[in-house]
């Protein structure tokens, strides 16, 4: 069949075709595709611009040691927000990670093959697509409807769910990058399960866990939603955490939408710190993982 | 009077006996035996004082799944004590396989099974009331790459002597120094004993885990292609060391290196598409095999 396209002398015709569309097409996605990768990285430098440019006015010593004063007072900070965030996120890691890391270890380590093993595994991707607000709600008819007030566990543990997820999937997954040889050996050496997993391959995969729980860490230090269903805020130092609590994001929501242009000014100053907390944990997070794999 | 090892496996369960190979001998020959037809002044040797020894390791109808493929088909061993026994074979015939089931290793897995009976010093090691953390340490095990531990050298030998003995700090040293020197690793990593495993070469990564293997005094230490991922200049020093650990230790090594076996080994089998096809003294299966595969793989037709 393919013969009768043949010339007389044997030879396939030469079909001369423009090289100049397949240029230009190749042109085309080269520049389309660097615009877009350019347009992402501009609006990134836009937000961190304009979060720099306007809230490094409000950072000054009395933004991190004073309570906020009213409206149209001069003076007063954040201080409160600042201790209550921190509380709330510290609780919410020690609550989070330690559970967060033994589901990993089962994912990795014991469940791999398991009904249970793949039900977990699919559950926590749900989770990590859930919305925030979702995990507030829940957490809000859970811990502040029965209690009847909103409190800073509450908040923790809003986080801690939110943590849960992102923790063991990570750990999951850097389990698995260790090598089964390396189980074996401490198998093979008459090590329990349990000792080979927390005295050598934990060891192993140290690096890739500190910075899963990092990132875990800072995902949750920018959360919003469920701490205003958890957390509330509060203008007071926060003396305990079964009482609403302070806390940047949410004083980030109300001063934000405030119309005194000082609680607008201050809400920036929040916004520039969370931020720049949150580029600093990233950064650490990816310096030890780059030291791993030297 | 040649014995043929391989037809000497019943499936009645009784003690299987050794007779010691001619080579294990060569030592202790005489300049006078030396002199004489090599051939005939062994088979003199067996006849004139016939060594025989229980097997450390009788292996007996042994079967092994993964999943629902069958890897291992009814084999039958028998390991000599103080001695070197090498499995040969093609890729894929069950070497590994079969040496895994000698430490339960295989047991991480899931889907991986055995059947039939493993007797280490007469006990069946299969059986589950067996403690295989007590195995283990009887019987030790070098992976084909070496796995040092992300820790320190010296933490690294001591592992295994923290997990099974209570000793003190000194103690530890001491025994690690031993492990190390009977490795003949001692002498290049004394000075370094707290830089990390990871930072040694391949050699003496693989020296190191066989020092950590050691350290805690096992019975059986089982090689799985303990030279395939080093140097030449490397797999020499390992093959000196098997030389040396073997009067302590009996040794059943895996390889994809014919030399080797011939090298270190005193019997050898040959495996071939999960069935040990023939079993016998390694002079014997590399001079005067009895099997037609087993003499096609050693004279390098297929494999």
């Amino acid at each position: 069949m393919a013969e009768e396209g043949r010339q007389e002398n044997g030879r396939w015709p030469v079909i001369v075709r423009s090289a100049l569309p397949r240029k230009l097409a190749d042109f085309s996605i080269k520049v389309i595709s660097s615009l877009s990768a350019l347009l992402g990285i501009a609006i990134l430098a836009w937000i961190l611009f304009e979060v720099i440019k306007r809230g490094s006015a409000a950072l000054n010593w009395s933004f991190f040691l004073h309570l906020p004063t009213p409206p149209n007072i001069e003076g007063g900070g954040l201080a409160n927000a600042i201790l209550g965030t921190s509380m709330i996120t510290l609780l919410a890691t020690l609550a989070g990670v330690p559970i967060g890391l033994l589901a990993g270890v089962y994912l990795a380590e014991f469940g791999q093959n398991t009904r249970l093993g793949s039900v977990v595994r699919f559950t926590s991707n749900v989770m990590m697509g859930i919305p925030s607000i979702i995990v507030g709600l829940f957490v809000y008819t859970l811990l502040v409807l029965p209690l009847h007030h909103f409190s800073g566990y509450a908040g923790a543990v809003s986080l801690a769910i939110i943590m849960l997820p992102i923790v063991a999937r990570t750990t999951e997954d850097m389990l698995r990058l260790v090598p089964n040889s390396l189980r074996e050996s401490a198998l093979a050496l008459g090590a329990p399960r349990w000792k080979a997993t927390l005295g050598v391959v934990f060891r192993a995969a140290k690096t890739g866990l500190i910075t899963g729980v990092l990132l875990a860490i800072a995902r949750v230090s920018g959360e919003t939603a469920p701490l205003l269903f958890t957390s509330l805020n509060s203008p007071f130092w926060p003396k305990s955490l079964s009482q609403p609590t302070a806390n940047l994001t949410v004083t980030i929501f109300n001063y934000a939408m405030s119309p005194y242009s000082k609680w607008q000014e201050m809400a920036w100053g929040a916004s520039l710190l969370i931020m720049v907390a949150v580029l600093a944990l990233t950064v650490v997070a990816r310096f030890v993982f780059k030291e791993a794999k030297k | 009077m040649n014995v043929n090892l391989n037809e000497m496996p019943d499936h009645s369960g009784r003690q299987q006996y050794f007779r010691l190979p001619d080579n294990r001998t060569s030592n202790s020959r005489t300049p006078g035996n030396l002199t004489s037809d090599n051939r005939t002044s062994d088979n003199a040797d067996l006849n004139a004082a016939p060594l025989v020894v229980q097997p450390k390791i009788s292996t007996r109808g042994l079967n092994f799944f993964y999943g629902n493929h069958q890897a291992l088909t009814s084999n039958n061993l028998d390991v000599a004590p103080s001695n070197v026994t090498a499995i040969i074979g093609p890729s894929g015939c069950g070497k590994s396989t079969h040496i895994r089931v000698y430490n339960r290793i295989f047991e991480l897995y899931r889907d991986q099974r055995a059947t039939g009976e493993v007797l280490l010093d007469g006990e069946n090691i299969l059986s589950p009331s067996v403690d295989v953390i007590e195995l283990r340490r009887k019987v030790g095990m070098i992976f084909q790459k070496p796995t040092p531990f992300p820790m320190s050298i010296f933490e690294n030998v001591a592992y295994g002597l923290r997990l099974h003995y209570k000793l003190t700090r000194s103690e530890v040293a001491e025994q690690v120094e031993k492990a190390m020197r009977h490795a003949a690793l001692w002498d290049e990593v004394k000075d370094n004993l707290h830089r990390p495993g990871t930072a040694l070469s391949g050699g003496q990564q693989q020296r190191l885990c066989i020092a950590r293997a050691i350290a805690i005094e096992p019975e059986v230490l089982l090689m799985d292609e303990p030279t395939s991922a080093v140097d030449p200049v490397a797999t020499a020093k390992i093959e000196e060391l098997i030389e040396s650990l073997k009067s302590m230790y009996t040794i059943v090594i895996v390889t994809h290196n014919m030399q080797q076996a011939a090298r270190v080994s005193d019997f050898t089998a040959f495996f071939y598409e999960g069935n040990v096809v023939e079993f016998g003294p390694t002079t014997q299966i590399f001079t005067n095999p009895s099997n037609k595969q087993t003499e096609d793989y050693i004279t390098g037709r297929f494999g």
